[in-house]
């Protein structure tokens, strides 16, 4: 038997669990190529009707912020009070507000 | 500053301090979040053998599914056999984003470095076991996993949360399919007595070594990683199985079995921890043959994984 080769490359899966709804995370899996992540991501996360909808990316290709770096990446929508609708003191009698 | 176990002199205090404060306050760990390397071995330990749990699970009822008595219950037996399988792999998953791969998973399953329960270890002769799995084996699997939800590792509680939902529909095809046997034959009903007979026991070492016996289970408590100890989950599962088995007409093995009015809960027979301590070191009835199943299973599939690999390296996926 030849070497063992490496293992096939990690996926991440994403779901629409119905028309209206963004696709949302629910796991990884392993798959040799795309299609095949596709064909798994069926079987192993939409056995009773929980997707309309797959979507299936390599982990490595995704760029994602470091908890590290939380407090500054996250800072300029920490103090921005403004942002809200409820910093705004508008009387109580002004209706539809 | 509180000291934390397994962590060394040189980590950054503000990371230990975020890493306690979520756990005080029981939000989730993630994945990239810093961790004491105490706290992710014990995760990889027990989500590891929860895993080749599913996995290894498989086979006392693939064991049945030739041989179903009918095809609604090849059917259904087929659906939660693969629902095992599925459930392996949202585990493995889990147990990846603490810096395992598979095939280290895979290996430690097969070379015996890593456990799955014991009662697996357990034959399956007759089908009225397909039905006693189900009622007590998922049932004390259910008891486990509803708390493990909460548990403070956010990959492992989400994959818990889809197994929960789930294991519901197995547990409840297990009851029902012992419930058509009890009104069957005279013959039928004592293969399902058989079947509790031998079952009982086990079922109830599923949730490990007395608490006296369990070192591991403060410190995993005290992380968030359990909810509760293994005395209070096995108690929780005996106060709900005993009326079950009344209902059924089955009667559990256990002559000491009876309500206790002044603890609110049924005091039960001591059991045979030798016995339980023999099957997880490898004694049991089937712990051979089961690794071998799943080596062989590994092996047979090496030209297939190579396969695709060769074919997604020549369409240039």
């Amino acid at each position: 038997m030849s070497e063992v080769r490496a293992e096939w490359p990690l996926y991440e899966v994403f779901v629409r669990g119905k028309r209206g709804l963004n696709h949302v995370h629910v796991g990884s899996l392993h798959a040799a190529d795309d299609q095949m992540a596709l064909r798994h991501a069926r079987d192993v996360y939409t056995r009773r009707n929980e997707g309309v909808s797959i979507w299936v990316v390599r982990s490595a290709e995704i760029t994602a912020s470091s908890p590290d770096e939380k407090d500054p990446l996250f800072a300029p929508s920490g103090d921005k009070v403004y942002r809200h609708p409820t910093f705004y003191d508008i009387p109580d009698d002004v209706p539809h507000m | 500053m509180t000291a934390v176990p397994g962590v060394s002199a040189d980590v950054d205090p503000e990371v230990v301090e975020s890493f306690e404060s979520t756990i005080g306050r029981h939000d989730r760990i993630e994945p990239r979040d810093w961790m004491p390397e105490g706290y992710r071995k014990t995760l990889v330990r027990q989500i590891a053998q929860h895993a080749h749990s599913e996995i290894i699970g498989m086979q006392p009822e693939g064991n049945w599914l030739t041989r179903a008595p009918s095809l609604r219950r090849k059917a259904i037996l087929l659906a939660k056999v693969q629902d095992e399988a599925g459930h392996g792999l949202y585990l493995y998953s889990a147990t990846e984003t603490l810096g395992v791969s598979r095939q280290q998973l895979t290996e430690m399953l097969i070379s015996g470095a890593q456990k799955y329960s014991s009662i697996f270890n357990y034959p399956t002769p007759s089908w009225a076991d397909v039905g006693t799995i189900g009622w007590l084996v998922d049932g004390a699997a259910i008891c486990n996993q509803v708390p493990l939800c909460r548990t403070s590792y956010g990959p492992y509680g989400r994959a818990m949360i889809r197994i929960c939902k789930e294991e519901s529909f197995h547990q409840r095809q297990g009851y029902e399919l012992l419930m058509t046997m009890m009104r069957g034959t005279d013959e039928q009903r004592a293969m399902v007595q058989e079947s509790v007979d031998r079952f009982w026991w086990p079922s109830l070492m599923m949730f490990g070594p007395p608490d006296a016996d369990s070192p591991n289970t403060g410190q995993s408590m005290a992380w968030g990683i359990k909810r509760h100890t293994n005395d209070e989950l096995r108690q929780r599962f005996v106060d709900m199985t005993v009326p079950q088995a009344e209902a059924l007409g089955v009667t559990l093995p256990d002559p000491d079995l009876r309500w206790n009015e002044e603890r609110q809960a049924h005091d039960f027979g001591e059991i045979d921890w030798d016995e339980f301590w023999t099957v997880v070191k490898g004694g049991g009835p089937c712990n051979a043959e089961r690794i071998a199943h799943r080596r062989r299973a590994w092996d047979d599939g090496a030209w297939v994984r190579e396969a695709a690999t060769s074919f997604a390296e020549r369409s240039g996926s």
